[in-house]
């Protein structure tokens, strides 16, 4: 009922933006509205995420004429229901004061509402119809809202690249969901899971899906779109297509994978899992040389899905090999990191709006020293940034421990495809985790640490009091999910369990706080533990310091090794800060090349350095593609331009051929 | 529990009493070998006591990172060491953090540090945080990778729990151990900043990484920074003496005895780790910075090899 009237709510207020868009008012307003849309669907979900049987089920006599509308709310859409208001509440305090500093906020503000409102239908889907139209309004919303500032060529390139790979993702999932529901027709996910498929069916089905479900989520070589839709969007739309949309996304691919699918053979697993490791190391390798702040964490939201994807892959792999228990762990593992991934992604995007805001500027080249201008947002993105990094005590660690402890725990299984898959993945996990770290120190310590960089980031001012609360809210959440992580893990049991046929079981002898799964021996955690420890011996040093010796304080010039400069030109630059890793990592993956123009000695003219990247999955993949489409389009151009009597030969030419099949098949 | 929290408390005061006079052993030892005098191993604790006595200086344009990084990159390597059993395996908070957990909190306090060196502006900051992450972006993963096949040998990732499996000596000549041993020196010679990797008594700007990050800092930051330092490589210390040659450790259940016991054989080996380590860097020369991909990726590879060459050994 509650839910009910929430999404109600949004259609309403997407009505109104419509109706009075012309008001400056009316957008505040309609975001006030967003949010406690948004609440009551978070509070909604939270209270059916304790229950672990009933799943109330609603049937509408509305959609197809054979077919009426199945509603269904259980653990794992409450789970991300959750997960998408709790980011979608924050996303629209953030806009009350965004939309200030739109330039055309009447663009934004109806299809802000309809995406939430499309991203929350598709969870509530239980037959195929509702899921693939929900799944249509929530990518064609979030195209509107990404072509919304449509004066700039690269935003309109950026929504056609969308729209087509939005196209062909829903067409995956189409074919996905008809191969399940097979000839009969009967769309319900119910009747889907009570059917019986043959290895070929249930190879096409998975392939869909990872395509369909893999293409909105970012998955490497599918990602091509992503770092360039997200950034093009108004931030706090950024922030839900990173955080939430790819969840949605990866909502469909649990939905299918592990629900309507019962019996995923555990080959399909350590592909996934082998996919994600190498999501997640290009991802970032992207992410950490990108200049622009936004197309940075966009390629990270890349790396983030493949971590998730690593989860989930093991968690095929386990259950299709009958170790349901390591399922369990590898499952809640891949879902602790995707609420954490849409609570620090969207606290980041955030961040790059109020950047974006206070300076005009989202290129790191020409931000710096925004830390002591911007106090709160400073200290909030720096809680995100830590939080991304895997850096314990913040939410970010928990999940990705919970995931090496999985991943550990992988060559228990008796094939050798995952003994020596399992390392390799390992390998590339570890790696992925050490270069967000090296990625968000250099995002951070270039955009909010030093000396600003252009005269408009030392004009920068804080923002104001929505955007700044939605930041600190979201930062207080990477906190508190951290320090307590086996409350989480305890909630997230819900969901597994019925997914995975077993508890996920926090070793007992232990007890609250002590985060061991598999088994006591087998090694813990304890982010409240080490909160509590942590604080109390940085208290005691800072205390004995203080009592040892003195606090005298004294400001001064930077002492620089004795060069003394004002130029700030002379600090790193994001392009500096990166060269060594680019020198390491690109110099054979991206074929990275560096050029420097010298002027000649007496000429004033500036230096320069050029860099040169070749992207190999544009290059090899997407290329290759037009290349084919194009040539194939150029011979069928031909059958334009024929006489009458040849389109008639045609006709019947076709005939002829579809009566030769029917006629074969009857025999 | 009552006994694993008096030990948990004096080996968390052991690690820090102890950490200056390890750092000034391996200061004399290299002296000695340079055919110097050398200054006298206490020389670390007076420089720490003269760095607390004096005004810190910040400049203008440093925030408050620059003031509060020093503080939580020793508590964070702090809380790292901790985990790290030294004397006894009896701990209270063994099971707060594992290895994982360890390399976490060393990467907590690396991100900070290197944030701290980009605070200011200053051209050689950001060359040192460059260069320190490009250093981590490799030897973090190493580091797991030994992790990782040492938790497959003992089935645990608790450095406490893999001691004890090897303190059991059911695993025979292990190649996969062997191979394990190698990466983690390595790390341990990224990590800690040491030569071939770092120099720590380098003056010559250009070549520094660790000391890079530092050259804004005086007075009690330096001095925190500085103690950081020799608490991170006491920590590598006790960990490759403790998962390697863990003889004489106190063991769960055991009482004063076995602790003073205990006590004996760390001082022993983490001495004679310090002198060894003093050899090595004397006898070799630093690398070039592009240099340190191979010699870190070789440690992950290495790190990755010795899990595979577990599953070998197990087949054969």
């Amino acid at each position: 009922m509650l839910i009910a009237a929430a999404l109600g709510l949004l259609l309403v207020l997407a009505l109104l933006a419509v109706m009075f868009g012309a008001f400056a008012r009316t957008h505040s307003l309609v975001y006030a509205g967003c949010g406690i849309a948004s609440l009551a669907l978070l509070v909604g979900g939270l209270r059916h995420l304790g229950v672990v049987e009933a799943s109330p089920s609603l049937v509408l006599p509305m959609g197809l004429p054979w077919l009426s509308a199945h509603l269904r709310l259980d653990n794992l859409s409450a789970l991300f229901m959750v997960i998408v208001n709790v980011s979608g509440a924050a996303a629209s305090l953030f806009a009350i004061g965004y939309n200030r500093h739109l330039p055309e906020p009447a663009r934004v503000t109806p299809f802000f509402a309809l995406f939430l409102f499309g991203m929350n239908a598709v969870l509530l889907a239980d037959d195929a119809f509702v899921f693939l139209t929900s799944w249509e309004f929530m990518s064609l919303s979030s195209w509107a809202l990404v072509i919304s500032d449509h004066t700039k060529k690269e935003n309109r390139n950026a929504a056609t690249l969308y729209l087509v790979m939005a196209v062909f993702g829903t067409f995956c999932l189409l074919t996905c969901f008809g191969t399940m529901a097979g000839a009969g027709g009967d769309y319900t996910f119910a009747a889907m899971r009570a059917r019986e498929l043959g290895p070929l069916a249930m190879f096409l089905v998975v392939l869909l899906a990872l395509f369909g479900a893999g293409s909105k989520a970012g998955l490497v070589p599918l990602h091509a779109w992503l770092p360039l839709a997200h950034p093009a969007a108004p931030s706090h739309v950024s922030a839900l297509m990173s955080g939430v949309m790819t969840k949605v996304a990866m909502y469909a691919l649990i939905r299918i994978l592990l629900d309507l699918r019962m019996d995923v053979a555990w080959q399909w697993g350590e592909a996934i899992m082998v996919v994600g490791g190498i999501t997640a190391v290009l991802g970032v390798l992207y992410a950490v040389l990108q200049d622009d702040l936004k197309t940075l964490l966009a390629y990270s939201t890349v790396e983030n899905i493949g971590v998730a994807l690593i989860g989930l892959g093991l968690a095929i792999a386990f259950k299709g090999s009958g170790e349901t228990s390591l399922a369990a762990l590898a499952l809640v593992a891949a879902l602790y990191h995707m609420i954490n991934h849409s609570i620090f992604k969207s606290l980041l995007f955030l961040g790059a709006g109020a950047v974006q805001t206070a300076s005009g500027e989202r290129s790191l080249a020409t931000l710096g020293g925004l830390l002591n201008r911007m106090p709160w947002t400073g200290a909030a993105v720096l809680v995100g940034a830590a939080a991304i990094s895997a850096l314990p005590p913040l939410n970010g660690f928990v999940s990705e421990w919970l995931i090496f402890q999985a991943l550990f725990k992988g060559p228990a299984l008796p094939h050798w495809a995952m003994k020596f898959g399992v390392p390799v993945v390992g390998a590339f996990l570890a790696l992925a985790a050490a270069l967000a770290a090296a990625c968000f120190v250099r995002a951070y310590g270039i955009a909010f640490l030093g000396r600003p960089r252009s005269p408009q980031a030392a004009a920068a001012g804080e923002v104001d009091w929505s955007m700044r609360s939605a930041m600190v809210l979201l930062a207080l959440l990477c906190v508190v999910l951290g320090a307590i992580p086996v409350t989480v893990t305890e909630a997230l049991d819900g969901v597994v369990q019925p997914l995975t046929g077993v508890h996920f079981a926090v070793s007992a002898d232990l007890g609250w706080p002590w985060l061991s799964p598999v088994s006591s021996t087998r090694g813990s955690y304890s982010g409240t533990v080490l909160v509590m420890v942590g604080l109390a011996m940085a208290a005691l040093t800072v205390f004995v310091v203080h009592r040892l010796g003195t606090t005298r304080l004294r400001r001064s010039d930077a002492w620089d090794c004795g060069h003394r400069e004002d130029i700030p030109q002379s600090q790193y630059t994001g392009q500096s800060f990166s060269q060594p890793l680019r020198r390491v990592f690109a110099a054979t993956l991206f074929a990275a090349r560096e050029e420097v123009e010298m002027p000649e000695p007496g000429d004033l003219g500036p230096a320069r350095l050029k860099v040169r990247l070749i992207d190999p999955i544009w290059l090899g993949f997407y290329v290759s593609i037009m290349v084919v489409v194009d040539f194939i389009a150029d011979r069928i151009n031909i059958l334009q331009f024929l006489t009458v009597r040849r389109y008639l030969l045609m006709m019947f030419g076709t005939l002829v051929i579809l009566l030769l099949v029917v006629a074969l098949r009857q025999q | 529990m009552t006994m694993a929290m008096l030990w948990q408390v004096l080996h968390i005061l052991l690690i820090v009493a102890l950490a200056p006079l390890v750092t000034g052993w391996v200061r004399l030892v290299k002296s000695r070998l340079n055919g110097r005098c050398g200054p006298s191993p206490l020389q670390p604790y007076r420089d720490l006591f003269r760095l607390l006595q004096k005004e810190s200086v910040v400049a203008h344009s440093a925030s408050w990172v620059f003031r509060a990084a020093p503080y939580i990159t020793f508590a964070a390597i702090w809380l790292a060491a901790c985990a790290v059993p030294t004397f006894t395996l009896n701990m209270a908070l063994v099971p707060a953090a594992d290895l994982i957990a360890v390399v976490a909190l060393l990467g907590l306090a690396r991100f900070w540090t290197a944030l701290a060196g980009m605070d200011v502006g200053t051209s050689f900051g950001g060359l040192g945080s460059s260069r320190e992450m490009l250093i981590a972006s490799l030897a973090e993963p190493a580091m797991l990778m030994v992790t990782f096949s040492l938790s497959l040998l003992s089935g645990s990732t608790s450095p406490a729990r893999i001691m004890m499996f090897v303190l059991s000596g059911n695993i025979g000549l292990s190649v996969s151990l062997g191979l394990a041993l190698v990466a983690l020196i390595m790390v341990a010679l990224a990590e800690t900043g040491r030569i071939p990797i770092d120099n720590p008594a380098t003056h010559l700007e250009l070549t520094m990484v660790h000391e890079a990050m530092l050259l804004e800092y005086s007075g009690r930051h330096l001095a925190m920074m500085d103690m950081a330092a020799m608490v991170r490589l006491l920590l590598f210390l006790a960990l490759i003496g403790g998962v390697f040659l863990p003889f004489g450790i106190g063991l769960p259940g055991g009482g004063p005895a076995q602790a003073a016991v205990g006590l004996a054989a760390f001082l022993a080996r983490t001495f004679a780790l310090a002198s060894l380590m003093a050899v090595f860097e004397t006898s070799i020369a630093k690398m070039r910075v592009f240099r340190y991909a191979d010699f870190l990726g070789g440690a992950l590879l290495l790190g990755l090899l010795a899990t595979i060459f577990h599953y070998v050994s197990e087949a054969v």
